[in-house]
């Protein structure tokens, strides 16, 4: 290996983990297959209907380069959360540098690594959840992933266990990204009774290019567990990036995610999650700021195939310029998941007369003994509001800015862990100010 | 302070207000009374600059100024306040929020540095004596959840952070029981001053009983159909408002 390889920890090339063992072999090779076999979703496609994948398909995208380990820690400063003692791994284009990466003192069993590292050290667990919860006939790019990926993040809490620190998985782009594609794989494995918050973070340092981000995050979630997951896409606004979480719980387990999308040109997400046992909890919180013409889709997925769980669900966003929304939410309940408590809502602000929504809840019940409700709105400011902040000296443009502010914070204050609510709370400020 | 003169106004196609004409000087309460419909909500509103009405005809004078060329936030940083009779809800903004965020506007007019959270504290811990309230109100979300009581109360805190020239009370004593009323009604007397006017909006008579005002307005069909002194509301009391809508017919 080159220096500068040594420097990025495991950086192997794509012809490298073409190596791998067996069980990693047979993963890629299903994903390559599949994806050669359906390739990029058209406008027929019902999934992906109202978000046209034409300028992802059409271009030519290159890996990223292994680059140059040169990057200031101080740039990525702003894309941090203040807390040294957290452990955070840096991916460079979807390379991981060590250098950048402080991990610090773990309790005894936890790893936090980047998962080219862990495929050595801990690859009988790697094993048995790689591609085995999010699988390739759920999406082209998911099969892509599975194909391509060379690197992600890595957390595994052994069980009882309370990971006190959050773990931050950070993915930059710097310019010399442009016209690059990564696939970055993200594995996150907590264990039995044990608690634990991880940050995924898409971030760049490259505004003006144009590059494409095709992650792919899977979450064991054991009986027992408690998880916070909070996932901020900050990309260029001329980039690309379709990512998928899938999530599987197991019974007891309290899963609550936030999902913030904010860059892209053209931004998709899913995310699924399985209630595979019973007194499951999940709650699932996004927000998405779009202006430009922008293009922000959110589809997300609850199976709540076991009886007595609870899913809640909170999709909010808040469009400017010409920019477009999509949010699909799907529920499925299973003839046997009886007293399934199930909410969805979704609520848009638009600021703007050439913004658009798409908005669409599907629910699917099969069991009759279940609480399952819906609702979706597509408004504006409330005028009454606006006249109420006015009439107490608060200028109107003012006004206008904390009424949309709060629309938003009604899911940023859902995030458990105060400093990453409170800079969040930041983000959506500032960027609603502009 | 304030000369409303001739004013008229319209929802939409329909005139509410008919030629409203009312002059109220420093430091007076005057009590606007009538019935359902004869638009003293209105005239509240109006005041305030509400959107939904259209000023037609006639003028209004507060200080000097004309009213009804400023826009709302230009009427509230000059002073002039509306405790409205449906606060309404913003979820997100905490109370603390929005009434420094109020705050720092009106001072900043007034050439004033803004204050800080800590120091903003410090002053809310007096103006919450006024209406009773400990400081726990201000981590609430504005009046989101509030009982009726609660928002009647948060109304007339903002009024004693805020110190208007001229505060207008539209119906701030509907839906409140006795206690939150007697609240309510003492904290605008402990704000009475001889540089503040009130206009004080209200259905019945029980409000005047704690709230005493230097005169007392009859507003039907969009006018004024009779002015007196605080015994003209005991006396509507008395004789309904039927007998003022036949008042108001011999003036038509």
């Amino acid at each position: 290996m080159s220096g500068a390889m040594v420097q990025y920890g495991l950086a192997r090339d794509e012809v490298t983990m073409a190596d791998g063992p067996e069980w990693l072999e047979s993963l890629r090779r299903g994903g390559a297959d599949r994806f050669a076999t359906v390739g990029f979703p058209g406008a027929r496609d019902e999934e992906w209907r109202f978000t046209p994948v034409g300028p992802i398909a059409q271009a030519a995208w290159v890996p990223a380069a292994l680059p140059a380990d040169d990057l200031a820690r101080e740039r990525l400063a702003p894309f941090l959360f203040g807390h040294p003692e957290w452990s955070t791994l840096v991916f460079v284009n979807g390379w991981y540098s060590e250098r950048l990466s402080p991990i610090g003192a773990l309790p005894d069993g936890v790893r936090v690594s980047s998962l080219a590292e862990a495929l050595r050290a801990d690859g009988r667990l790697l094993e048995s959840h790689l591609g085995r919860h999010a699988p390739v006939v759920g999406s082209p790019f998911t099969a892509l992933n599975a194909a391509r990926f060379r690197d992600g993040g890595y957390v595994s809490v052994p069980a009882g266990l309370d990971l006190a620190n959050p773990v931050h998985l950070v993915f930059v782009t710097t310019p010399d990204a442009a016209g690059t594609v990564t696939h970055p794989r993200n594995l996150l494995v907590v264990g039995r009774g044990a608690r634990a918050s991880v940050i995924e973070s898409y971030v760049t340092l490259a505004p003006e290019q144009t590059y494409w981000t095709n992650p792919v995050t899977e979450v064991a979630s054991a009986a027992g567990s408690w998880v916070e997951h909070t996932r901020i896409q900050r990309e260029s606004e001329l980039a690309y990036h379709v990512g998928l979480t899938h999530v599987d719980q197991e019974r007891d387990s309290h899963y609550r995610s936030f999902t913030l999308a904010m860059g892209a040109a053209l931004s998709r997400h899913n995310l699924h999650v399985r209630l595979n046992a019973e007194n499951v909890e999940t709650l699932m919180y996004g927000l998405y700021l779009t202006r430009g013409e922008q293009v922000a889709d959110n589809h997300t997925a609850i199976f709540h195939d076991r009886p007595n769980c609870r899913s809640w669900e909170v999709y909010k966003g808040v469009l400017d310029g010409r920019s477009r929304a999509v949010f699909n939410g799907k529920v499925f309940v299973k003839p046997e998941a009886q007293k399934t408590d199930a909410k969805q809502t979704n609520r848009n602000l638009l600021r703007s007369d050439g913004a658009k929504v798409d908005t669409k809840p599907q629910l699917e019940i099969f069991a009759d003994d279940v609480k399952c409700t819906h609702g979706a709105t597509v408004g504006r400011l409330d005028d009454l509001a606006l006249f109420y902040a006015r009439s107490r000296g608060i200028p109107v443009v003012a006004a206008e800015r904390l009424l949309t502010y709060a629309f938003a914070a009604e899911v940023v204050e859902e995030v458990a862990l105060a400093p990453v609510r409170d800079e969040l709370e930041r983000l959506v400020r500032e960027r609603l100010a502009t | 302070m304030l000369e409303i003169k001739d004013l008229r106004a319209s929802a939409g196609e329909k005139e509410i207000l008919r030629g409203i004409n009312l002059t109220v000087r420093p430091g007076e309460v005057h009590a606007v009374m009538g019935p359902n419909g004869s638009g003293k909500s209105t005239l509240a509103q109006v005041l305030a600059g509400h959107p939904a009405y259209t000023v037609t005809a006639g003028s209004v004078s507060y200080l000097g100024q004309d009213l009804l060329d400023m826009e709302p936030e230009e009427r509230a940083q000059a002073g002039v306040f509306l405790a409205f009779q449906y606060p309404v809800e913003i979820p997100g903004v905490t109370n603390a929020y929005f009434l420094r965020a109020a705050y720092n506007e009106i001072r900043k007019v007034r050439g004033l540095e803004e204050v800080d959270s800590m120091d903003f504290l410090d002053l809310l811990e007096q103006k919450l004596k006024v209406v009773e309230w400990g400081p726990e109100i201000m981590s609430r979300a504005v009046n989101s959840g509030f009982s009726g009581g609660e928002k009647k109360r948060n109304e007339i805190l903002q009024l004693a952070v805020l110190e208007p020239r001229l505060a207008i009370l539209d119906e701030t004593d509907s839906g409140l029981d006795i206690d939150a009323l007697r609240i309510v009604a003492n904290g605008v007397n402990t704000l009475r001053a001889p540089d503040r006017s009130f206009i004080v909006v209200t259905h019945y008579q029980r409000l005047l009983n704690y709230i005493v005002p230097d005169y007392v307005h009859v507003l039907s069909q969009g006018r004024i159909v009779m002015s007196g002194g605080k015994d003209l509301a005991l006396e509507l009391e008395a004789k309904g408002y039927e007998w003022v809508d036949a008042a108001a017919e011999a003036l038509a």
